[in-house]
Protein backbone atom coordinates (compact mmCIF):
# COMPACT_ATOMS: atom_id res chain seq x y z
CA UNK A 1 0.00 0.00 0.00
CA UNK A 2 2.79 2.67 0.77
CA UNK A 3 4.05 1.90 -2.42
CA UNK A 4 1.04 2.82 -4.20
CA UNK A 5 0.82 5.83 -1.91
CA UNK A 6 4.26 7.30 -2.52
CA UNK A 7 3.51 6.93 -6.33
CA UNK A 8 0.31 8.91 -6.62
CA UNK A 9 2.06 11.51 -4.28
CA UNK A 10 4.74 11.57 -6.35
CA UNK A 11 3.15 12.13 -9.67
CA UNK A 12 0.96 14.78 -7.96
CA UNK A 13 4.42 16.59 -6.82
CA UNK A 14 5.19 16.37 -10.29
CA UNK A 15 2.25 17.52 -11.78
CA UNK A 16 2.05 20.03 -9.45
CA UNK A 17 5.43 21.33 -9.36
CA UNK A 18 5.58 20.90 -13.23
CA UNK A 19 2.10 23.39 -13.58
CA UNK A 20 2.63 22.93 -17.57
CA UNK A 21 0.43 19.95 -18.23
CA UNK A 22 -2.51 21.40 -16.04
CA UNK A 23 -2.10 24.85 -17.32
CA UNK A 24 -2.44 23.64 -20.86
CA UNK A 25 -5.04 21.59 -19.85
CA UNK A 26 -7.27 24.14 -18.61
CA UNK A 27 -5.91 26.42 -21.09
CA UNK A 28 -7.62 24.02 -23.84
CA UNK A 29 -10.29 23.76 -21.97
CA UNK A 30 -11.36 27.26 -22.07
CA UNK A 31 -10.25 27.87 -25.30
CA UNK A 32 -12.56 25.17 -26.89
CA UNK A 33 -14.92 26.35 -24.43
CA UNK A 34 -14.97 30.28 -25.78
CA UNK A 35 -15.18 29.21 -29.28
CA UNK A 36 -17.85 27.90 -29.51
CA UNK A 37 -20.11 30.64 -28.67
CA UNK A 38 -17.82 33.16 -31.34
CA UNK A 39 -18.67 29.99 -33.86
CA UNK A 40 -22.17 29.64 -33.53
CA UNK A 41 -23.51 33.14 -32.43
CA UNK A 42 -24.72 34.79 -28.94
CA UNK A 43 -27.85 33.11 -28.79
CA UNK A 44 -27.64 32.57 -24.92
CA UNK A 45 -31.16 30.19 -25.88
CA UNK A 46 -28.99 27.85 -28.10
CA UNK A 47 -26.00 28.05 -26.17
CA UNK A 48 -27.46 27.30 -22.64
CA UNK A 49 -29.35 24.21 -25.12
CA UNK A 50 -25.79 22.99 -25.90
CA UNK A 51 -23.59 23.91 -23.01
CA UNK A 52 -23.68 20.70 -20.87
CA UNK A 53 -22.46 18.71 -23.93
CA UNK A 54 -20.17 21.54 -25.08
CA UNK A 55 -18.43 21.03 -21.84
CA UNK A 56 -18.27 17.31 -21.55
CA UNK A 57 -16.72 17.29 -24.81
CA UNK A 58 -14.37 19.72 -23.96
CA UNK A 59 -13.56 17.86 -20.78
CA UNK A 60 -12.63 14.77 -23.05
CA UNK A 61 -10.48 16.42 -25.53
CA UNK A 62 -8.56 18.39 -22.87
CA UNK A 63 -8.51 15.00 -20.78
CA UNK A 64 -6.93 13.39 -23.88
CA UNK A 65 -4.18 16.06 -24.14
CA UNK A 66 -2.75 14.66 -21.24
CA UNK A 67 -2.80 11.65 -21.45
CA UNK A 68 -0.48 10.51 -23.72
CA UNK A 69 2.06 11.59 -20.98
CA UNK A 70 0.51 9.52 -18.76
CA UNK A 71 3.64 6.61 -19.04
CA UNK A 72 6.16 9.00 -21.53
CA UNK A 73 8.28 11.22 -19.29
CA UNK A 74 8.41 7.96 -16.75
CA UNK A 75 9.69 6.06 -20.27
CA UNK A 76 12.49 8.52 -21.09
CA UNK A 77 13.86 9.00 -17.58
CA UNK A 78 14.17 5.48 -17.22
CA UNK A 79 11.96 5.21 -14.08
CA UNK A 80 9.28 2.63 -15.53
CA UNK A 81 11.75 -0.05 -15.70
CA UNK A 82 12.41 1.12 -12.09
CA UNK A 83 8.86 0.82 -10.75
CA UNK A 84 8.30 -2.61 -13.56
CA UNK A 85 10.80 -4.62 -11.23
CA UNK A 86 9.83 -2.69 -8.29
CA UNK A 87 7.61 -4.15 -5.47
CA UNK A 88 4.38 -2.86 -6.26
CA UNK A 89 2.50 -4.82 -9.58
CA UNK A 90 2.11 -3.21 -12.73
CA UNK A 91 -1.45 -3.15 -12.13
CA UNK A 92 -0.90 -1.08 -9.02
CA UNK A 93 1.56 0.99 -11.16
CA UNK A 94 -1.08 1.69 -13.53
CA UNK A 95 -3.68 1.95 -10.89
CA UNK A 96 -1.43 4.96 -9.35
CA UNK A 97 -0.69 6.74 -12.01
CA UNK A 98 -4.50 6.90 -13.18
CA UNK A 99 -5.52 7.72 -9.84
CA UNK A 100 -2.59 10.89 -9.77
CA UNK A 101 -3.77 11.51 -13.16
CA UNK A 102 -7.40 11.85 -12.30
CA UNK A 103 -6.78 13.57 -9.37
CA UNK A 104 -4.45 16.03 -11.25
CA UNK A 105 -6.54 16.46 -14.02
CA UNK A 106 -10.32 14.95 -14.02
CA UNK A 107 -11.17 16.77 -11.25
CA UNK A 108 -9.73 20.23 -11.65
CA UNK A 109 -11.53 19.92 -14.92
CA UNK A 110 -15.10 18.73 -13.21
CA UNK A 111 -14.97 21.48 -10.76
CA UNK A 112 -14.35 24.60 -13.47
CA UNK A 113 -17.03 22.87 -15.53
CA UNK A 114 -20.23 25.73 -13.58
CA UNK A 115 -17.00 28.54 -13.80
CA UNK A 116 -17.05 27.45 -17.24
CA UNK A 117 -20.57 27.02 -17.85
CA UNK A 118 -20.98 31.04 -17.16
CA UNK A 119 -19.63 31.51 -20.83
CA UNK A 120 -22.06 29.42 -22.25
CA UNK A 121 -25.00 30.36 -20.26
CA UNK A 122 -25.02 26.90 -18.33
CA UNK A 123 -28.80 27.08 -16.81
CA UNK A 124 -28.08 27.02 -12.88
CA UNK A 125 -30.23 23.75 -11.98
CA UNK A 126 -27.59 22.14 -13.72
CA UNK A 127 -24.59 23.15 -12.24
CA UNK A 128 -24.49 20.39 -9.42
CA UNK A 129 -25.44 17.52 -11.48
CA UNK A 130 -23.18 18.34 -14.01
CA UNK A 131 -20.25 18.52 -11.47
CA UNK A 132 -21.45 15.97 -9.72
CA UNK A 133 -22.01 13.70 -13.63
CA UNK A 134 -18.20 14.84 -14.62
CA UNK A 135 -16.41 13.63 -11.41
CA UNK A 136 -18.31 10.29 -11.85
CA UNK A 137 -17.17 10.10 -14.99
CA UNK A 138 -13.62 11.51 -14.93
CA UNK A 139 -12.49 8.10 -13.22
CA UNK A 140 -13.24 5.84 -16.86
CA UNK A 141 -11.24 8.53 -18.31
CA UNK A 142 -8.07 8.56 -17.07
CA UNK A 143 -8.50 4.57 -16.24
CA UNK A 144 -9.26 4.05 -19.53
CA UNK A 145 -6.62 6.79 -20.93
CA UNK A 146 -4.00 4.36 -19.34
CA UNK A 147 -4.39 1.85 -21.79
CA UNK A 148 -4.19 4.05 -24.63
CA UNK A 149 -1.77 5.29 -22.89
CA UNK A 150 -0.05 2.28 -22.63
CA UNK A 151 -0.71 1.28 -26.40
CA UNK A 152 0.72 4.56 -28.11
CA UNK A 153 3.86 4.71 -25.88
CA UNK A 154 6.89 5.22 -28.17
CA UNK A 155 4.90 4.89 -31.65
CA UNK A 156 5.30 7.95 -33.64
CA UNK A 157 1.98 9.95 -34.03
CA UNK A 158 1.28 8.64 -30.93
CA UNK A 159 -1.45 11.65 -29.88
CA UNK A 160 -3.41 11.11 -33.14
CA UNK A 161 -3.46 7.62 -32.91
CA UNK A 162 -4.40 7.98 -29.03
CA UNK A 163 -7.52 10.35 -29.71
CA UNK A 164 -8.76 7.56 -32.42
CA UNK A 165 -8.25 4.80 -29.73
CA UNK A 166 -10.23 6.91 -27.29
CA UNK A 167 -13.22 7.79 -28.97
CA UNK A 168 -15.04 4.71 -28.70
CA UNK A 169 -13.98 3.94 -25.20
CA UNK A 170 -15.09 6.78 -24.23
CA UNK A 171 -18.81 7.02 -25.91
CA UNK A 172 -20.14 5.71 -23.08
CA UNK A 173 -19.09 7.83 -20.42
CA UNK A 174 -20.12 10.76 -22.53
CA UNK A 175 -23.53 9.51 -23.15
CA UNK A 176 -24.59 8.61 -19.73
CA UNK A 177 -22.78 12.02 -18.90
CA UNK A 178 -24.51 14.16 -20.97
CA UNK A 179 -28.05 11.80 -20.38
CA UNK A 180 -28.07 12.34 -16.56
CA UNK A 181 -27.68 15.77 -16.66
CA UNK A 182 -30.23 16.18 -19.19
CA UNK A 183 -32.49 14.19 -16.89
CA UNK A 184 -31.98 15.95 -14.30
CA UNK A 185 -33.82 19.10 -15.54
CA UNK A 186 -37.13 16.44 -15.97
CA UNK A 187 -38.67 14.67 -13.09
CA UNK A 188 -36.80 14.17 -9.79
CA UNK A 189 -35.97 10.43 -10.32
CA UNK A 190 -35.00 10.32 -13.73
CA UNK A 191 -31.23 11.13 -12.77
CA UNK A 192 -30.43 8.85 -11.08
CA UNK A 193 -30.86 5.54 -12.95
CA UNK A 194 -27.76 7.28 -15.81
CA UNK A 195 -25.81 8.20 -13.40
CA UNK A 196 -25.81 4.98 -11.45
CA UNK A 197 -25.23 3.55 -15.16
CA UNK A 198 -21.80 6.26 -15.44
CA UNK A 199 -20.52 5.35 -11.87
CA UNK A 200 -20.65 1.54 -13.05
CA UNK A 201 -18.95 1.95 -15.69
CA UNK A 202 -16.17 4.50 -13.88
CA UNK A 203 -15.98 1.34 -11.16
CA UNK A 204 -15.59 -1.37 -14.27
CA UNK A 205 -12.91 1.13 -15.66
CA UNK A 206 -11.19 1.33 -12.39
CA UNK A 207 -11.09 -2.32 -11.91
CA UNK A 208 -10.52 -3.80 -15.02
CA UNK A 209 -8.46 -1.43 -17.08
CA UNK A 210 -5.12 -1.64 -14.70
CA UNK A 211 -4.55 -5.23 -16.01
CA UNK A 212 -4.88 -4.28 -19.88
CA UNK A 213 -2.48 -1.55 -19.17
CA UNK A 214 -0.17 -3.19 -17.26
CA UNK A 215 -0.23 -6.54 -20.12
CA UNK A 216 0.41 -3.80 -22.86
CA UNK A 217 3.35 -2.06 -20.63
CA UNK A 218 5.08 -5.20 -19.90
CA UNK A 219 5.03 -5.76 -23.77
CA UNK A 220 6.24 -2.34 -24.38
CA UNK A 221 9.19 -2.58 -21.84
CA UNK A 222 10.38 -6.39 -23.31
CA UNK B 1 8.11 -33.90 -29.80
CA UNK B 2 5.43 -31.13 -30.40
CA UNK B 3 1.95 -30.44 -28.78
CA UNK B 4 -1.05 -29.96 -30.58
CA UNK B 5 -0.85 -26.35 -30.60
CA UNK B 6 2.34 -26.48 -32.20
CA UNK B 7 1.15 -29.01 -34.66
CA UNK B 8 -1.89 -26.74 -35.53
CA UNK B 9 0.28 -24.02 -35.72
CA UNK B 10 2.26 -25.51 -38.57
CA UNK B 11 2.23 -22.88 -41.17
CA UNK B 12 2.98 -25.25 -43.77
CA UNK B 13 0.15 -27.63 -43.22
CA UNK B 14 -2.18 -24.29 -42.71
CA UNK B 15 -0.82 -23.66 -46.25
CA UNK B 16 -1.54 -26.89 -47.55
CA UNK B 17 -5.05 -27.35 -45.83
CA UNK B 18 -6.06 -23.79 -46.89
CA UNK B 19 -5.30 -24.65 -50.56
CA UNK B 20 -7.72 -27.10 -50.96
CA UNK B 21 -10.16 -25.62 -49.23
CA UNK B 22 -9.74 -22.07 -51.28
CA UNK B 23 -11.28 -23.00 -54.42
CA UNK B 24 -14.31 -24.77 -52.94
CA UNK B 25 -15.19 -21.67 -50.85
CA UNK B 26 -14.86 -19.33 -53.71
CA UNK B 27 -17.05 -21.69 -55.73
CA UNK B 28 -19.73 -21.83 -52.78
CA UNK B 29 -19.89 -18.72 -52.24
CA UNK B 30 -20.23 -17.55 -55.98
CA UNK B 31 -22.82 -19.48 -56.51
CA UNK B 32 -24.95 -18.34 -53.54
CA UNK B 33 -24.74 -15.07 -54.12
CA UNK B 34 -25.56 -15.44 -57.92
CA UNK B 35 -28.66 -17.57 -56.69
CA UNK B 36 -29.04 -14.72 -53.66
CA UNK B 37 -28.40 -11.60 -56.40
CA UNK B 38 -31.14 -13.28 -58.55
CA UNK B 39 -33.72 -14.36 -55.62
CA UNK B 40 -33.18 -10.69 -55.00
CA UNK B 41 -34.54 -8.93 -57.99
CA UNK B 42 -36.81 -11.33 -58.66
CA UNK B 43 -38.56 -10.30 -55.16
CA UNK B 44 -41.73 -8.48 -54.97
CA UNK B 45 -41.04 -4.69 -54.11
CA UNK B 46 -42.08 -4.07 -50.20
CA UNK B 47 -45.35 -2.70 -49.56
CA UNK B 48 -43.92 -0.01 -47.31
CA UNK B 49 -40.23 0.92 -49.10
CA UNK B 50 -41.54 -0.12 -52.32
CA UNK B 51 -37.70 -1.77 -54.36
CA UNK B 52 -35.51 0.28 -51.92
CA UNK B 53 -35.82 -2.54 -49.35
CA UNK B 54 -33.69 -4.84 -51.83
CA UNK B 55 -30.58 -2.74 -50.61
CA UNK B 56 -31.33 -4.62 -47.32
CA UNK B 57 -30.10 -7.67 -49.26
CA UNK B 58 -26.48 -6.16 -49.21
CA UNK B 59 -26.67 -4.01 -46.47
CA UNK B 60 -28.34 -6.68 -43.41
CA UNK B 61 -25.10 -9.21 -44.45
CA UNK B 62 -22.55 -6.41 -44.24
CA UNK B 63 -23.54 -5.14 -40.66
CA UNK B 64 -23.55 -9.02 -39.58
CA UNK B 65 -19.94 -9.33 -40.95
CA UNK B 66 -18.96 -6.13 -39.84
CA UNK B 67 -19.69 -7.44 -35.99
CA UNK B 68 -19.03 -11.17 -37.27
CA UNK B 69 -15.19 -9.74 -38.10
CA UNK B 70 -14.11 -8.28 -35.39
CA UNK B 71 -14.98 -11.51 -33.45
CA UNK B 72 -12.98 -12.63 -35.62
CA UNK B 73 -10.00 -10.37 -34.85
CA UNK B 74 -10.79 -10.26 -31.41
CA UNK B 75 -10.41 -14.39 -30.86
CA UNK B 76 -7.63 -14.23 -32.78
CA UNK B 77 -6.03 -11.66 -30.67
CA UNK B 78 -7.28 -13.85 -27.58
CA UNK B 79 -5.72 -16.84 -29.01
CA UNK B 80 -2.59 -15.30 -29.52
CA UNK B 81 -2.02 -13.59 -26.28
CA UNK B 82 -2.77 -17.26 -24.26
CA UNK B 83 -1.54 -19.43 -26.96
CA UNK B 84 1.01 -17.07 -28.36
CA UNK B 85 0.25 -19.39 -32.10
CA UNK B 86 2.11 -17.51 -34.65
CA UNK B 87 -1.14 -18.14 -36.99
CA UNK B 88 -3.03 -16.61 -34.44
CA UNK B 89 -1.79 -13.07 -35.48
CA UNK B 90 -1.94 -13.50 -38.73
CA UNK B 91 -5.83 -14.30 -38.54
CA UNK B 92 -5.96 -10.95 -36.48
CA UNK B 93 -4.14 -9.10 -38.77
CA UNK B 94 -5.61 -9.81 -42.12
CA UNK B 95 -9.00 -10.11 -40.56
CA UNK B 96 -9.06 -6.61 -39.45
CA UNK B 97 -9.01 -4.65 -42.58
CA UNK B 98 -11.78 -7.56 -43.83
CA UNK B 99 -14.14 -6.34 -41.39
CA UNK B 100 -13.41 -2.89 -41.76
CA UNK B 101 -14.30 -3.33 -45.81
CA UNK B 102 -17.53 -4.56 -44.53
CA UNK B 103 -18.34 -2.22 -41.69
CA UNK B 104 -17.32 0.37 -44.48
CA UNK B 105 -19.81 -0.69 -46.92
CA UNK B 106 -22.48 -1.60 -44.10
CA UNK B 107 -21.87 2.53 -43.48
CA UNK B 108 -22.45 3.12 -47.09
CA UNK B 109 -25.21 0.83 -48.28
CA UNK B 110 -26.71 2.07 -44.47
CA UNK B 111 -26.96 5.68 -45.98
CA UNK B 112 -28.05 4.99 -49.90
CA UNK B 113 -30.77 2.96 -48.16
CA UNK B 114 -31.52 5.51 -45.42
CA UNK B 115 -32.00 8.48 -48.27
CA UNK B 116 -35.36 6.73 -49.83
CA UNK B 117 -36.36 5.62 -46.06
CA UNK B 118 -35.98 8.50 -44.02
CA UNK B 119 -35.42 11.41 -46.15
CA UNK B 120 -31.54 11.28 -45.02
CA UNK B 121 -28.30 9.85 -46.02
CA UNK B 122 -27.57 9.50 -42.21
CA UNK B 123 -29.66 9.63 -38.84
CA UNK B 124 -28.26 9.12 -35.09
CA UNK B 125 -30.05 6.04 -34.78
CA UNK B 126 -28.78 3.09 -32.52
CA UNK B 127 -27.59 0.91 -34.91
CA UNK B 128 -25.76 3.52 -37.35
CA UNK B 129 -23.83 4.59 -34.57
CA UNK B 130 -22.79 1.58 -33.08
CA UNK B 131 -21.66 0.16 -36.68
CA UNK B 132 -19.85 3.68 -36.99
CA UNK B 133 -18.01 3.43 -33.69
CA UNK B 134 -17.39 -0.20 -34.81
CA UNK B 135 -15.76 1.47 -37.90
CA UNK B 136 -13.62 3.62 -35.92
CA UNK B 137 -12.64 0.75 -33.35
CA UNK B 138 -11.32 -1.40 -36.74
CA UNK B 139 -9.13 2.22 -38.08
CA UNK B 140 -7.66 2.13 -34.52
CA UNK B 141 -6.61 -1.56 -34.71
CA UNK B 142 -5.24 -1.31 -38.33
CA UNK B 143 -3.53 2.41 -37.33
CA UNK B 144 -1.68 0.32 -34.29
CA UNK B 145 -0.58 -1.96 -35.71
CA UNK B 146 0.87 0.06 -38.96
CA UNK B 147 2.67 2.57 -36.39
CA UNK B 148 4.69 0.00 -34.95
CA UNK B 149 7.78 -1.12 -36.79
CA UNK B 150 8.70 -4.40 -34.56
CA UNK B 151 6.23 -7.07 -35.51
CA UNK B 152 6.09 -9.03 -32.44
CA UNK B 153 5.13 -5.94 -30.48
CA UNK B 154 2.86 -4.63 -33.29
CA UNK B 155 1.48 -8.19 -32.47
CA UNK B 156 0.77 -8.00 -28.56
CA UNK B 157 -0.19 -4.77 -28.71
CA UNK B 158 -2.90 -4.66 -31.28
CA UNK B 159 -4.48 -8.02 -29.67
CA UNK B 160 -4.48 -5.94 -26.45
CA UNK B 161 -6.91 -3.23 -28.12
CA UNK B 162 -8.56 -5.84 -29.94
CA UNK B 163 -9.59 -7.41 -26.60
CA UNK B 164 -10.54 -4.74 -24.99
CA UNK B 165 -12.89 -3.40 -27.77
CA UNK B 166 -14.72 -6.51 -27.46
CA UNK B 167 -15.25 -5.49 -24.04
CA UNK B 168 -16.15 -2.29 -24.58
CA UNK B 169 -18.54 -3.44 -27.84
CA UNK B 170 -21.50 -4.38 -26.01
CA UNK B 171 -21.31 -1.64 -23.37
CA UNK B 172 -20.96 1.18 -26.46
CA UNK B 173 -23.97 -0.65 -27.85
CA UNK B 174 -26.11 -0.49 -24.63
CA UNK B 175 -25.16 2.83 -24.09
CA UNK B 176 -26.32 3.99 -27.61
CA UNK B 177 -29.30 1.63 -27.67
CA UNK B 178 -30.20 3.52 -24.19
CA UNK B 179 -29.32 6.98 -25.27
CA UNK B 180 -32.14 6.22 -28.20
CA UNK B 181 -34.85 5.63 -26.14
CA UNK B 182 -34.49 8.15 -23.69
CA UNK B 183 -33.54 11.34 -25.48
CA UNK B 184 -35.35 10.88 -28.53
CA UNK B 185 -39.02 9.48 -28.54
CA UNK B 186 -39.89 11.23 -31.57
CA UNK B 187 -38.03 9.55 -33.99
CA UNK B 188 -39.39 7.79 -36.74
CA UNK B 189 -39.61 4.04 -36.40
CA UNK B 190 -36.36 3.05 -38.22
CA UNK B 191 -36.34 -0.26 -36.72
CA UNK B 192 -36.71 -3.45 -39.40
CA UNK B 193 -40.19 -3.90 -40.17
CA UNK B 194 -41.84 -7.43 -39.95
CA UNK B 195 -40.04 -8.92 -43.25
CA UNK B 196 -42.17 -11.54 -44.99
CA UNK B 197 -41.04 -14.87 -46.09
CA UNK B 198 -40.69 -14.53 -49.49
CA UNK B 199 -38.26 -11.16 -48.72
CA UNK B 200 -36.53 -13.13 -46.25
CA UNK B 201 -35.16 -15.66 -48.27
CA UNK B 202 -32.78 -14.36 -50.22
CA UNK B 203 -31.74 -12.49 -47.33
CA UNK B 204 -30.12 -15.35 -46.05
CA UNK B 205 -28.85 -16.94 -48.97
CA UNK B 206 -27.18 -13.53 -49.44
CA UNK B 207 -26.04 -13.54 -45.70
CA UNK B 208 -24.69 -17.03 -46.14
CA UNK B 209 -23.24 -16.41 -49.23
CA UNK B 210 -21.24 -13.28 -48.13
CA UNK B 211 -20.39 -15.31 -44.77
CA UNK B 212 -18.54 -17.84 -47.02
CA UNK B 213 -17.26 -15.01 -49.10
CA UNK B 214 -15.17 -13.58 -45.60
CA UNK B 215 -13.77 -16.64 -45.02
CA UNK B 216 -12.45 -17.62 -48.33
CA UNK B 217 -11.14 -13.69 -48.40
CA UNK B 218 -9.78 -14.34 -44.99
CA UNK B 219 -8.26 -17.39 -45.78
CA UNK B 220 -6.46 -16.13 -48.69
CA UNK B 221 -5.01 -13.35 -47.19
CA UNK B 222 -3.62 -15.44 -44.26
CA UNK B 223 -1.60 -16.96 -46.61
CA UNK B 224 -0.59 -13.91 -48.70
CA UNK B 225 0.78 -12.70 -45.08
CA UNK B 226 2.17 -16.02 -44.76
CA UNK B 227 4.17 -15.30 -47.88
CA UNK B 228 5.27 -11.95 -46.83
CA UNK B 229 6.52 -12.69 -43.57
CA UNK B 230 8.49 -15.93 -45.42
CA UNK B 231 9.62 -13.17 -47.69
CA UNK B 232 11.11 -11.46 -44.76
CA UNK B 233 12.66 -14.03 -43.01
CA UNK B 234 14.37 -15.20 -46.39
CA UNK B 235 15.60 -11.42 -46.70
CA UNK B 236 17.07 -11.53 -43.44
CA UNK B 237 18.83 -14.58 -43.78
CA UNK B 238 20.25 -13.16 -47.28
CA UNK B 239 21.78 -10.27 -45.68
CA UNK B 240 23.17 -12.26 -42.17
CA UNK B 241 24.90 -14.87 -44.98
CA UNK B 242 26.32 -11.84 -46.89
CA UNK B 243 26.69 -10.45 -43.33
CA UNK B 244 29.13 -13.01 -43.16
CA UNK B 245 30.88 -14.51 -39.81
CA UNK B 246 29.01 -12.24 -37.51
CA UNK B 247 26.15 -14.01 -36.14
CA UNK B 248 23.07 -11.43 -35.34
CA UNK B 249 20.25 -12.39 -33.47
CA UNK B 250 17.12 -11.92 -35.45
CA UNK B 251 15.42 -8.59 -34.16
CA UNK C 1 -37.28 -3.97 -64.42
CA UNK C 2 -38.82 -0.76 -63.26
CA UNK C 3 -36.80 -0.51 -59.74
CA UNK C 4 -39.05 2.49 -58.95
CA UNK C 5 -38.25 6.40 -58.08
CA UNK C 6 -35.42 5.42 -56.26
CA UNK C 7 -33.34 2.58 -58.58
CA UNK C 8 -30.67 5.18 -58.46
CA UNK C 9 -29.87 4.70 -55.11
CA UNK C 10 -30.39 0.79 -55.36
CA UNK C 11 -28.33 -0.07 -58.18
CA UNK C 12 -25.64 2.17 -56.40
CA UNK C 13 -25.64 0.44 -53.68
CA UNK C 14 -25.15 -3.06 -55.19
CA UNK C 15 -22.34 -1.36 -57.70
CA UNK C 16 -20.25 -0.18 -54.71
CA UNK C 17 -20.47 -3.54 -52.78
CA UNK C 18 -19.36 -5.37 -56.35
CA UNK C 19 -16.97 -3.48 -56.78
CA UNK C 20 -15.20 -2.72 -53.39
CA UNK C 21 -15.07 -6.60 -53.05
CA UNK C 22 -14.19 -7.25 -56.84
CA UNK C 23 -11.40 -5.40 -55.93
CA UNK C 24 -10.05 -6.91 -52.99
CA UNK C 25 -10.38 -10.10 -54.82
CA UNK C 26 -7.99 -8.59 -57.27
CA UNK C 27 -5.68 -7.33 -55.05
CA UNK C 28 -5.37 -10.15 -52.60
CA UNK C 29 -4.99 -12.73 -56.34
CA UNK C 30 -1.57 -10.23 -57.32
CA UNK C 31 -0.21 -9.84 -54.23
CA UNK C 32 -0.01 -13.31 -53.43
CA UNK C 33 1.63 -14.04 -56.61
CA UNK C 34 3.70 -10.95 -56.01
CA UNK C 35 4.95 -12.42 -52.68
CA UNK C 36 5.49 -15.75 -54.16
CA UNK C 37 7.36 -14.41 -56.91
CA UNK C 38 9.22 -12.85 -54.28
CA UNK C 39 10.15 -16.39 -52.62
CA UNK C 40 11.06 -17.94 -55.87
CA UNK C 41 13.21 -15.47 -56.55
CA UNK C 42 14.53 -15.52 -53.16
CA UNK C 43 15.33 -19.00 -53.11
CA UNK C 44 16.58 -19.41 -56.78
CA UNK C 45 19.46 -17.01 -55.27
CA UNK C 46 20.36 -19.84 -52.97
CA UNK C 47 19.03 -18.57 -50.53
CA UNK C 48 18.01 -21.44 -47.28
CA UNK C 49 15.27 -20.42 -44.33
CA UNK C 50 16.40 -21.73 -41.25
CA UNK C 51 14.56 -24.64 -41.00
CA UNK C 52 12.55 -24.26 -38.09
CA UNK C 53 11.63 -19.91 -37.46
CA UNK C 54 11.95 -19.20 -34.43
CA UNK C 55 10.11 -16.75 -33.64
CA UNK C 56 11.51 -14.07 -31.49
CA UNK C 57 11.18 -13.15 -27.69
CA UNK C 58 7.45 -12.53 -27.79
Amino acid sequence: MTAFRQLVHRDLTIAWKEGGTIGVTLGFYLIVVAMLPLSLGPDLNLLSRIAAGVLWVALLLAALLSLGRMFETDLEDGSLDVLATGPLAMEGVVAAKGLAHWLATGVPLAVLAPVLGLLLNLPVETYGPLVATMLAGTPAISFLGAIGAALTLRTRRGGLLLALLMLPLFVPTLIFGIAAVSASGTEPGAFTSPFLILAAISLAAVALAPFAAAAALRFQLR
Amino acid sequence: MQTLTQRLANPTRFMALSATLLPWLSVIAGLLIAVGLYMAFAAPPDYQQGHSAKIMYVHVPSAWLAMFGYLHVAGSSFGYLVFRHPLADVSAKTAAPIGALFTLLCLVTGSLWGKPMWGAFWAWDPRLTSVLILFFLYLGLIALRSSIEDESLAASLTAVLAVVGIVILPIIRFSVDWNSIHQQPSVSRLGSPAIHASLLAPLLVMAVGMSVLFIALHLKAMRNEVLRRRVKALRLAEVQAAGGLMQQPAE
Amino acid sequence: MDLGPYAGFILAAYAIVALALSAFVVWLVFDGRRQQRLIDELEARGVRRRSIRKTDGG
